[in-house]
């Protein structure tokens, strides 16, 4: 359980790095980041990347500030940034609560948000955070820098829109309503493991009736996001019982679900329907 | 130190059966331990493992200049071939690497040998092995299907090992039943996960022609024996040490291929080399276990008293036979001891071992008791549930509660508690309470449950017990030689190999109370064959009774020449010489010689005692007793989750009787891990093969031990009967935990799924299939609807 040979080069400077970045992701270059995914896959030797451009040293790019609409959120900002309020706005409890459900203490203290969203896997709390609330993704090449929606950024499992030579440099998630209500749910066998399904959910409620509804799902099909269908089912009624176990079935039904050994699709879709009721339930306490 | 306080006996200070810190901790908590992999080598070995579960050898290309062993090199070892000499056993060989065929996926195929572990890793990754694939059989059912391929040629049918038993009259008795009760359990296969994973380091020595093996085992004295054999050498040109194990739980007491070939290069290339095992090596080719179907009934008259029990055992033992007990391990102690605690005397059980092209089967923690006493426990709840009793009543009425008791295979039970066990669990877990908390979350649409597990653990048996298995190797005795060394500090030389169990402390308490001196005067030597006495090692919860028992012999002895040392020093009769804090009295007087004096007199004036004691203090003692029996019941409570399957257990209680404890914080801890380990078995641990034979479970995120997060607070209640088969009067202890709790869990899950009628009879019983039965019972709804 040795990575295969590997050259690792420490950039000072953003630019040094894209440079590195631009020159080395045709010969299997990858950003290093936290490493708390791509460390134990190289372990495994599922990836062997020739050159890894580890970006720890970088100044700048643990930045963690709000303008007021957004936070932004830098490479180099690690889960544990969250744990406290990050932010003077309702985004910062709903951050902190997720947080907490990703993997262990020592893995927050080291792995990053933005490697979270760049690996991509499917289970990830950062990814449905992102998909749920319509995140903007910085990314930045030698060629320029451009902006990616959450809904565009997630191609797959492992899959992402970033060309190879594009660095996720930042992550913007808008602030929410003053009076936003959130609710976060996942289900996993045992503490801190992936989720095999997790909803996030975020709603406003005007006369008392359910609006902007935002329900996402995260672990059950290749990529989290919305589901729209959930979200019909949620606007302009009542925050409750009915409205929610409606809002779940319509987002079981809706999902197309991945399996494997401990979860067939009926299984998953069992799952789903119980995260999302429960996310629901918890945007009540 | 903690003092010691008075003693049961006399007026004696006591240090059995006290809570001591164990002498083995501050070095292991400081990052002093002596742990395989933590030698340095000249060479290092990474084994190319197979990819595929069957298939044909092609040419192996191996990267030019890279030193790679296969079977081709190997042609004078001869192979791993354990044997049972009863049981209808096939004998089957296992090539040290595979030759000509692969029988599973992981089977060792070459060996690289490199610089570096990274070096060899990097090498292995280019060698190709060309392996033409065929079909694999996984499934043990599918490989007794009538026209499965034969996965060796010496088993027809690919069963291993077969054993019957019937009882006279049987068939009498179970036709005059008022009630058959039956369950069809299946145990998914798991591995043991020692927090160690194998290593192994072989040094050449080139002034003798030695090799020195240092490897993590169970059992160093076989594994020289039996390497030995392999290779052709002299017993005496191999020294195996096990230094600082990091747990076995029985995967570390069968040999294992990789270690015969570790000493192999290093003869081969006059060097030192090694072999650690990563994480994913040892979930796919160390050890597997637990793989059974278990077909049980119940034939019981109109009393719901047991009449007679019918079982029908498919063990899948993968594609060897484990070394040295034989795969027959799972089976056989499936059909000797289905029959559990209760009182039963007709019994028939087919037991059956069955070749697969999957990982070899050996032995883990409890050893086929986990599935047997989780049958059996959940056919008592089938059967209460068909008489409409409470499942603690027909526990009471078919428990043992006369001793000594013989069963119907003719274990015979020396004294135990089991029906006293039952009551204490039942009053301390409150009952009633639980019954209308139960009641109460029903009513709230949550389901608790609560689930009893009551057994007998067969303990300390010496080699009669594995004789009559029919062994070609049968173990059974240990031998302890106990000095005092001329400075007056004892030292204790065993043939077991503890590894986590705290036998330097507990073997200490039995020395100090023997010598009168403390513990901390005392080591516990063991693990090296050239400094320990011959012994089987430590494995079925034999250690502290069997090598207690050799330490208690030796103790008196050494004892009995102090004293004779004393009388003569003292000039004082023998009678009245009594031995406490580190001294020789004569009761008394205040008369005193120092343990440290007389050790000195008797090595150095040994023409003082001429004729009368021989020079030195050097005993030794053995013993090879017929087994005792501990026992327990476990109570689970679980709360469970119908939308999601998921189930916490909320409360876990053990009442237990393990004879004479030694050190009650010792004892605590090996009822704690073992029920961990037993909830694991229960809810998460399983190793997932794929139909081509491939597994799905090779990292520690896929196959799921249970970690803190997942444990309960687990309530220790004891009740001890000195046992009369064990001269300590103690009994083992190491495998109760494991053994009773996946019962207690599935009683528990069945008993919060009452109201939705459905049943599972499954470990682990994952939340997907209680999710599985549970759909059944909202179709069944629908239908009826």
């Amino acid at each position: 359980m040795k990575p295969a040979p590997f050259v690792r080069h420490v950039p000072r400077t953003l630019q040094q790095a894209l440079a590195m970045l631009s020159q080395l992701a045709g010969q299997d270059g990858r950003i290093l980041a936290g490493g708390q995914s791509l460390v134990p896959i190289m372990a495994f030797r599922l990836a062997k990347p020739a050159h890894l451009i580890d970006i720890n040293e970088i100044a700048g790019l643990d930045r963690l500030d709000s303008d007021g609409t957004a936070l932004t959120i830098g490479a180099r900002v690690r889960h544990a940034a969250f744990h406290g309020p990050a932010v003077d706005n309702p985004l910062a409890a709903l951050l902190s609560y997720v947080a907490r459900h990703i993997a262990h203490y020592p893995i927050r203290m080291r792995g990053t948000f933005c490697g979270s969203l760049a690996h991509a896997d499917p289970a990830s709390e950062w990814c449905l955070t992102a998909a749920t609330l319509g995140a903007t993704m910085i990314a930045k090449s030698q060629r320029g820098e451009r902006e990616i929606a959450a809904a565009d950024f997630f191609e797959g499992i492992m899959s992402t829109a970033l060309a190879e030579d594009e660095l996720l440099a930042e992550v913007r998630l808008p602030l929410l309503a003053a009076d936003a209500k959130f609710g976060f749910n996942e289900f996993s066998r045992r503490a801190g493991d992936f989720a095999m399904a997790s909803s996030l959910v975020t709603y406003r409620v005007a006369d008392g009736k359910i609006s902007e509804a935002r329900i996402g799902v995260g672990g059950a099909e290749s990529s989290p996001r919305r589901i729209e269908e959930a979200e019909s089912a949620l606007n302009g009624q009542p925050p409750g019982d009915p409205a929610f176990r409606a809002a779940a079935l319509a987002a079981s039904d809706a999902v197309d679900p991945l399996e494997d050994h401990q979860t067939n699709a009926e299984y998953r879709r069992d799952l789903v329907r119980a995260v999302v009721r429960r996310a629901l339930e918890h945007s009540l306490t | 130190m903690n003092a010691p306080t008075k003693g049961s006996h006399g007026d004696a200070l006591k240090w059995v059966g006290r809570a001591i810190r164990r002498l083995e901790d501050p070095a292991l908590v400081t990052g002093q331990g002596h742990f395989t992999a933590d030698l340095a080598a000249t060479h290092w070995v990474r084994f190319v493992r197979s990819p595929n579960a069957a298939g044909t050898i092609g040419n192996i290309k191996a990267p030019d200049g890279a030193l790679v062993i296969t079977a081709a090199d190997l042609k004078a070892v001869k192979k791993i071939t354990p044997m049972l000499h009863k049981f209808e056993y096939k004998a089957v060989g296992q090539p040290i690497l595979a030759e000509d065929v692969v029988r599973f996926v992981g089977e060792a195929v070459a060996a690289v040998v490199a610089s570096s572990e990274e070096e060899a890793e990097d090498i292995a990754d280019l060698v190709e092995l060309n392996i033409d694939a065929s079909m694999p059989l996984v499934d043990s059912r599918d490989a007794l299907a009538n026209g499965a391929p034969q996965i060796h040629i010496e088993a027809p049918g690919n069963v291993i090992v077969k054993g019957t038993v019937k009882t006279p009259g049987f068939d009498g008795v179970w036709a005059s039943a008022a009630k058959v009760v039956k369950i069809d359990a299946r145990s998914h296969r798991q591995n043991a996960t020692p927090m160690e994973a194998r290593a192994a380091h072989a040094a050449y020595d080139r002034t003798n022609g030695r090799v020195t093996l240092t490897c993590t085992t169970q059992m160093p004295h076989l594994m020289r024996t039996a390497i030995a054999d392999l290779l052709g050498m002299r017993e005496s040109d191999l020294r195996v040490i096990a230094p600082d194990v990091g747990g076995g739980f029985g995967q570390k007491m069968s040999l294992c291929s990789e270690y015969v070939l570790l000493v192999w290069l290093a003869r081969k290339l006059k060097s030192t080399v090694a072999w650690t095992e990563d994480r994913r090596e040892n979930l796919i080719a160390s050890f597997h276990s637990r793989d059974q179907y278990v077909t049980l009934e119940g034939a019981f008259d109109k009393d719901a008293k047991l009449l007679a029990l019918r079982a029908d055992v498919v063990s899948n033992v993968g594609a060897y036979s484990c070394f040295p007990t034989t795969c027959g391990v799972e089976p056989l102690m499936a059909m000797a001891e289905m029959p559990g605690p209760y009182d039963v005397r007709h019994y028939q059980c087919l037991a059956r071992g069955v070749l697969t092209n999957t990982c070899t089967m050996a032995a883990y923690r409890g050893v086929s008791r986990p599935i047997i006493t989780f049958t059996i426990e959940r056919l008592m709840d089938k059967a209460a549930k068909a008489f409409a009793l409470d499942p603690v009543d027909i526990r009471r009425r078919n428990l043992i509660d006369k001793f000594p008791y013989t069963s119907a295979t003719g274990l015979v039970y020396d004294e135990a508690t089991y029906k006293e066990t039952l009551d204490m669990a039942v009053h301390e877990i409150g009952v009633p309470a639980f019954r209308a908390r139960q009641k109460e979350a029903r009513a709230r649409g949550r389901y608790l449950g609560i689930g009893f597990a009551t057994f007998s653990e067969r303990t300390g048996y010496g080699s009669p017990a594995f004789a009559a298995r029919g062994m070609a190797i049968t173990p059974g005795w240990e031998t302890v030689h106990v000095s005092v060394d001329p400075s007056g500090y004892v030292e204790a030389r065993i043939g077991s190999s503890p590894h986590g169990q705290g036998l330097r402390t507990t073997l200490a308490q039995i020395i100090a109370d023997e010598l009168g001196i403390p513990p901390d005067l005392i080591k516990v030597i063991h693990g090296d064959t050239d400094t320990a006495p011959y012994g089987w090692g430590t494995f079925a919860s034999r250690s502290l009774v069997i090598s207690g028992g050799a330490t208690l012999i030796a103790a008196r002895k050494v004892r009995a020449k102090l004293v004779k040392i004393a009388s003569h020093m003292l000039e004082a009769a023998e009678n009245d010489i009594v031995l406490e804090g580190g001294h020789a009295k004569v009761a008394g007087t205040d008369r005193t010689v120092s343990i440290a004096s007389m050790a000195r007199e008797i090595y150095t004036q040994a023409h003082r005692f001429k004729g009368e004691l021989e020079p030195g203090l050097n005993e030794s003692g053995t013993y090879d007793p017929p087994g005792t029996f501990s026992n327990a019941c476990h109570v689970a409570i679980v709360d469970l989750d119908p939308d999601t399957g998921f189930v916490k257990v909320e409360r876990y209680l053990v009442a237990e009787d393990a004879g004479r404890i030694i050190n009650p914080m010792i004892a605590d801890g090996q009822v704690h891990g073992g029920v961990a380990q037993g909830i694991g078995n229960a809810l998460l641990e399983e190793i997932v093969y794929d139909g081509d034979g491939g597994i799905l479970t090779a990292n520690l995120a896929d196959y799921m031990p249970p970690t803190a997060h997942e444990m309960p607070n687990i309530e220790l209640h004891h009740i001890e009967t000195p046992s009369t088969q064990s001269i300590t009067k103690a009994k083992g202890l190491g495998e109760g935990g494991t053994i009773g709790a996946p019962a207690a869990v599935l009683n528990a899950i069945n008993d919060a799924l009452t109201p939705f009628n459905v049943e599972i009879d499954i470990i682990p019983a994952t939340p997907q299939r209680i999710r599985a039965v549970l759909r059944e019972a909202e179709q069944a709804k629908k239908k009826i609807a």
